[in-house]
């Protein structure tokens, strides 16, 4: 039995091809017009003095109807006997490739339309070249108005071997080239007597015959996380899951944070329809025995095959912007629900996608396909496009929306950090100290600790720490800061600025805190550290005794201070990717504390951070 | 999976998008049938609960079932509802045809309603296969200040990352089930067991197919009177679900003038 599972079909190719004819010649011999539609169409064709034209069927807004062509996305069911399709209607004119780009990514199969009489043309190369970094692998071709070359078997054979050498270029494969005269109906539903030396399947046919998609849920599993829900005593996980399966009491582990627990339930509403396990495609709720932080971005996988963890890649991409995309730009990147700031470190090939000619490696002008390294603002979770394409691709935005969609090639050549941000070393064996803790307190009379303080440059971080830093160690206490410019001129010597360099700086601060709160001290760090997950990432490292304090104050207040006239210099354009200017602050969700620097002076502000130190550290 | 299946996981998919992408949020609730399986979605999606407000755009219209059906269902299910009477018929554009009129009256309710709630996400219950301007929509559809939607110039939407920056002062419209059609909605009302207005079903020879307002909404004739029976009716008919629908038909562009001017 030939698959019933339903199928939606994009239509692409060169303007004026015929596509909308097709599909709307397609309707009519399905018998999927509503009646009345084909008069409706009669007229609306009379009316602006033009022969029946199909077209109208489909192209319902105003101004397609006036042009002549389609503007946008359209989609439309078939009424054919078994398989249910869906027929989405995408634009020839180049202008609106972005509509062409939707209405493909929405479907499981593609029919690339071609004048008989015309040949392959700019469209035609375009359509065809971006289909497979949409993620098609397969199309059938409609060679339309095979009239116009008198039902000839020889001219359509030799279409057919220009055909074979363009899509051979490209990795796609036809499923069939079939001749059709849509304006007739030639081929699209019935075989026609007028092509008689055709042996291949109808139009219809070829779509009903057309493979579902290779089961997602054998993959490995991907689940992306959309929210973390807390509508009342249950702490849910909602997304979905893109690639594999899940069942309740498996491990799973949350990248790019690296965090792991067990899946304690699956949720579901109306109560009682909670399943034990669940597969790709699947949008789940589930609840974790151990109360770590996830938040949206996570990719969830088992530890038997997670995905690549990096902050750079090489991505193949289809550029939709009229303005071009240059070596040094800066966009928006989305992959499943994780999303970060991106960087064009190379470009590497440019392709001119209606020729299908070299462009050499300069800028990629709008609608072309260009070869780049992304380097991103922060480490991502994800996978070769070509082993599993949903965690395989991203998409960049502006302000406007998307502009540029593509898979990631292949993270090879870069280094998977989840060996540096995890740990490199499998064979360590955790030495427990001959003294412990509780020892260390009682003779210092205070807990080991983290005060962990993140602010806006200008907040009163390193006021506060310095300040505090004597008021504690007058009180007895063993306190030390840890200065980060100390650092980075040892420990971190070979860090820059860059942002995975300054995530890494971040990173051994974080892990040389822990040691001092281990050894009893109560360290006190002052880091802009602008990202959660950097600081969650301490956190993770210290264990007990990280307290997260909020060193708050506008940006304005802080600019007016700028001790360091870091602010000056950046408004005048001196220093890129400065926090609060240029570059994002994530404020702490639940910080342990909060010190509000714009209302209170330097001595209340320390008063109330002695007093919850005492509180906290001195038991 | 099978197709109905398919098409909830999606549907949820993009109403999770659209709560954590958005933080002021309303469902625009006409009590059809589309909208109350939007609100059976939402209720899956959040495991029981509808996290923002259900907007009812009254016109005082509607037919006294569908009030009673709205009353209960909020009653039951703990709704938050807004249900603001929409401005006067003299208030709207004069030179649309009297039925086109009638609907703009609910453009202009849902523009009151945005400024005065500041709603920044507004989740209707359209499908594409409804009406050929529909099929042109995002899942996550920008509005100009006046609720106005520019039909020529829509960003590229692709593998569900959808546009979820609102433009500057507006909103975005989000819909879940776009990519349903009306025999999905009764197979899935019947499945899930989805409460219905009973206008639906027929009695002495009549149902409505499509439901609105008294005067602009006529019913078909049809014995359907159970799910399974309007299943079967709709497999065989080759009519349009809107053709009751007054304002569709008055002028070849009258429906696409309403939506460009902000209509659902």
């Amino acid at each position: 039995m030939t698959d019933q599972r339903p199928l939606r079909v994009v239509m692409v190719g060169h303007v004026d091809h015929g596509k909308s004819t097709v599909i709307g010649r397609l309707l009519h011999e399905t018998g999927s017009l509503p009646p009345g539609k084909l008069d409706a169409v009669a007229a609306a064709s009379s009316r602006r003095g033009m022969p029946f034209e199909w077209a109208f069927l489909l192209d319902a807004l105003q101004l397609e109807r006036d042009q002549g062509i389609t503007v946008d996305v359209s989609e439309i069911r078939l009424r054919a006997p078994g398989r249910p399709i869906t027929i989405v209607d995408a634009p020839g004119h180049v202008e609106f490739l972005r509509n062409m780009v939707t209405g493909a990514a929405a479907a499981d199969a593609a029919v690339l339309v071609i004048d008989a009489a015309e040949g392959v043309r700019d469209q035609t190369r375009r359509h065809a070249g971006l289909l497979p970094l949409i993620g098609h692998r397969q199309v059938v071709v409609a060679v339309n108005k095979v009239d116009l070359i008198g039902f000839s078997a020889e001219r359509f054979a030799a279409l057919e071997a220009e055909l074979a050498t363009l899509l051979a270029g490209l990795n796609l494969t036809a499923r069939a080239v079939v001749p059709v005269a849509a304006r007739d109906g030639d081929n699209l539903v019935a075989a026609s007597p007028r092509l008689g030396w055709y042996r291949g399947p109808t139009l219809l046919q070829a779509l009903q015959d057309w493979p579902g998609p290779p089961a997602a849920e054998d993959q490995p599993l991907r689940l992306a996380i959309q929210d973390v829900y807390k509508f009342d005593e249950r702490r849910i996980l909602a997304g979905r899951i893109e690639s594999g399966q899940l069942a309740v009491g498996d491990t799973l582990c949350f990248s790019p944070g690296e965090r792991r627990s067990r899946i304690a339930s699956i949720e579901a509403w109306p109560p009682g329809t909670a399943p034990m396990a669940a597969g790709a495609g699947m949008s789940v709720g589930i609840t974790l025995a151990d109360p770590i932080f996830v938040e949206r971005g996570e990719i969830a996988s088992h530890e038997a095959d997670l995905p690549v963890l990096t902050d750079v890649f090489h991505g193949r991409l289809f550029w939709l912007k009229p303005a071009a995309l240059g070596r040094g730009d800066r966009l928006t990147l989305r992959l499943c629900t994780q999303e970060t700031v991106a960087v064009v470190e190379e470009i590497l090939a440019v392709t001119d996608a209606a020729r299908l000619e070299a462009l050499g490696t300069g800028a990629v002008p709008a609608n072309a396909i260009a070869e780049v390294v992304l380097r991103c603002r922060r480490v991502v979770a994800l996978d070769d496009g070509r082993r599993l394409p949903r965690t395989g691709r991203f998409v960049l935005l502006d302000d406007d929306g998307a502009i540029a969609g593509g898979g990631i090639a292949s993270p090879a050549g870069h280094e998977d950090l989840r060996r540096r941000l995890v740990r490199k070393a499998d064979n360590l064996t955790e030495v427990a100290s001959h003294v412990g803790r509780p020892e260390r307190a009682r003779r210092n009379g205070h807990a080991g600790g983290v005060l962990w303080l993140t602010g806006l440059s200008g907040s009163g971080k390193s006021t506060l720490a310095g300040e505090l830093e004597r008021r504690l160690f007058d009180r007895g206490c063993q306190v030390f800061v840890l200065d980060g410019d100390n650092l980075r001129s040892g420990l971190n010597a070979d860090l820059g600025f860059s942002p995975e360099d300054r995530a890494e700086n971040i990173r051994r601060a974080g892990a040389v805190a822990a040691l001092m709160a281990q050894a009893g001290f109560i360290c006190i760090t002052a880091f802009i550290s602008p990202y959660r997950s950097d600081r969650a990432r301490a956190r993770q490292a210290c264990g007990e005794g990280f307290h997260e304090i909020y060193v708050q104050a506008d940006l304005a207040t802080c600019e007016a201070r700028d001790p360091k006239g870091l602010y000056a210099r950046a408004r005048a354009g001196k220093i890129a990717e400065f926090t609060g200017i240029s570059a994002p602050y994530e404020a702490p969700e639940a910080p342990e504390l909060v010190v509000d620097t714009a209302a209170m002076g330097v001595e209340e502000a320390v008063d109330g951070l002695v007093s919850y130190v005492t509180r906290v550290f001195v038991k | 999976m099978d197709p109905l299946t398919q098409l909830e996981q999606q549907s949820i998919f993009i109403l999770r998008e659209a709560f954590s992408r958005l933080d002021r949020i309303a469902l625009l609730w006409s009590i059809g049938k589309d909208s109350n399986t939007l609100l059976w979605l939402i209720r899956k999606a959040f495991f029981g609960r509808v996290p923002f407000p259900v907007m009812h755009l009254d016109t005082g219209l509607e037919f006294p079932e569908t009030y009673a059906f709205r009353d209960a269902l909020v009653a039951d299910w703990g709704l938050e509802l807004i249900k603001d009477p929409c401005p006067p018929i003299e208030e709207t554009d004069p030179s649309l045809p009297p039925g086109a009129r009638v609907a703009a009256r609910k453009t202009l309710g849902l523009r009151a309603a945005l400024a005065r709630y500041g709603f920044n996400g507004i989740i209707a219950g359209i499908r594409r296969d409804e009406q050929a301007t529909r099929a042109k929509e995002r899942v996550f559809s920008p509005r100009a200040n006046d609720g106005s939607w520019d039909s020529r110039h829509q960003p590229p939407e692709f593998w569900d990352q959808f546009n979820t920056r609102p433009p500057a002062g507006s909103h975005l419209r989000i819909h879940p089930i776009l990519a349903w059609s009306e025999l999905d909605i009764w197979r899935y009302t019947e499945r899930e067991g989805i409460p219905l207005v009973p206008l639906y079903f027929a009695r002495d020879g009549r149902r409505f197919r499509s439901l609105g307002e008294i005067g602009i909404t006529q019913p078909i004739d049809s014995t359907a009177a159970t799910i399974p029976e309007i299943i079967a009716e709709l497999t065989q008919t080759r009519t349009e679900e809107r053709a009751g629908r007054t304002m569709d038909h008055e002028a070849e562009d009258a429906f696409e003038r309403l939506r460009a001017d902000g209509y659902m």
